[in-house]
């Protein structure tokens, strides 16, 4: 069945704090192979004009994967997550992550639809300091896989 | 190296390519870091069981890699303003020492206002492509 599009526009509480630590920004870059002293170095990042250490543009999933289980999750939309795969991901950045950060998740349901017997819902995830301050924004969409014809 | 200049870069500029290895072991520590330990990216037998043909890489592990061809090029990593992919062909990952291979090549596709370029990025494994519309806004000095 369907998933019922009258849930885009449904917002989840912002999740618990995410701290950023130095080590965890260094073991993400080891895990994706990148060398770059930016993710490791805090002079190499200041003299790159950081604060400190600054983690790789695709670290903030680390904090939106977890945010997005309350989709998953929502027995509203009742999705079926042996059936998911991750069709598209976005990011849109007002700054880096950095060391020190803490961050919190908002989640909203952008849109949800449906074609060839697939579902798409793509959720937004609103990244911020504990303090407000806006760092990034993400744009996954799930693909919910249509049983067998 | 040094940042590339707005000024200096037009559109067709191609950033260097790269090829990057994908091994068994890549997804396991991709797994630990990420916390995407979804099954398919570690158990062949459930990867198989809904009908993939082996161990598949996380998507997200070759998004990383695709933007790298970007970050190395722009030098300071936070030049990437905008950064999206679509997942539109798995990455089998055989059970062997050498595993397989992404190669990612990115070429400026347009000059934007406040200094800004958008670059098109190309990953493709065993010559097919593995990501739709990759584009990265980078903002260049």
């Amino acid at each position: 069945m369907p998933i019922d599009p009258s849930f885009v526009g449904r917002s989840y509480p912002p999740t618990e704090p995410y701290e950023v630590g130095v080590e965890k920004i260094r073991e993400f870059a080891d895990a994706i192979g990148d060398p770059n002293p930016a993710y490791r170095d805090r002079d190499a990042a200041r003299a790159l004009g950081h604060p400190d250490v600054v983690a790789p543009p695709t670290f903030p999933f680390v904090i939106t994967f977890r945010a997005s289980r309350a989709v998953t999750d929502d027995p509203d939309l009742g999705i079926d997550y042996s059936r998911v795969v991750h069709g598209e991901q976005r990011f849109v950045y007002v700054r880096p992550v950095r060391a020190g950060d803490r961050l919190t998740a908002t989640v909203t349901l952008e849109s949800i639809r449906s074609a060839g017997g697939h579902d798409m819902v793509t959720s937004r995830s609103d990244v911020s300091t504990t303090d407000g301050e806006p760092v990034v924004t993400a744009y996954a969409t799930l693909v919910v896989r249509g049983g067998e014809q | 190296m040094s940042a590339p200049s707005y000024d200096d870069v037009e559109v067709g500029t191609e950033l260097p390519s790269q090829t990057f290895p994908v091994r068994r072991v890549d997804l396991v520590r991709y797994a630990g870091a990420s916390g995407d330990f979804n099954v398919i990216h570690w158990n062949e037998r459930a990867a198989r069981s809904v009908g993939l043909p082996d161990v598949i890489a996380h998507g997200m592990f070759t998004m990383a890699l695709a933007v790298r061809v970007v970050t190395d090029w722009a030098v300071d990593p936070a030049a990437v303003v905008d950064y999206g992919v679509r997942f539109t062909r798995p990455v089998p990952v055989p059970d062997d020492e050498t595993g397989t291979a992404v190669e990612v090549s990115g070429t400026v596709a347009a000059k934007l206002e406040d200094r800004r370029v958008r670059v098109d990025l190309t990953a493709t494994h065993g010559g097919a492509k593995v990501l739709g519309r990759a584009q990265a806004v980078v903002q260049l000095g």
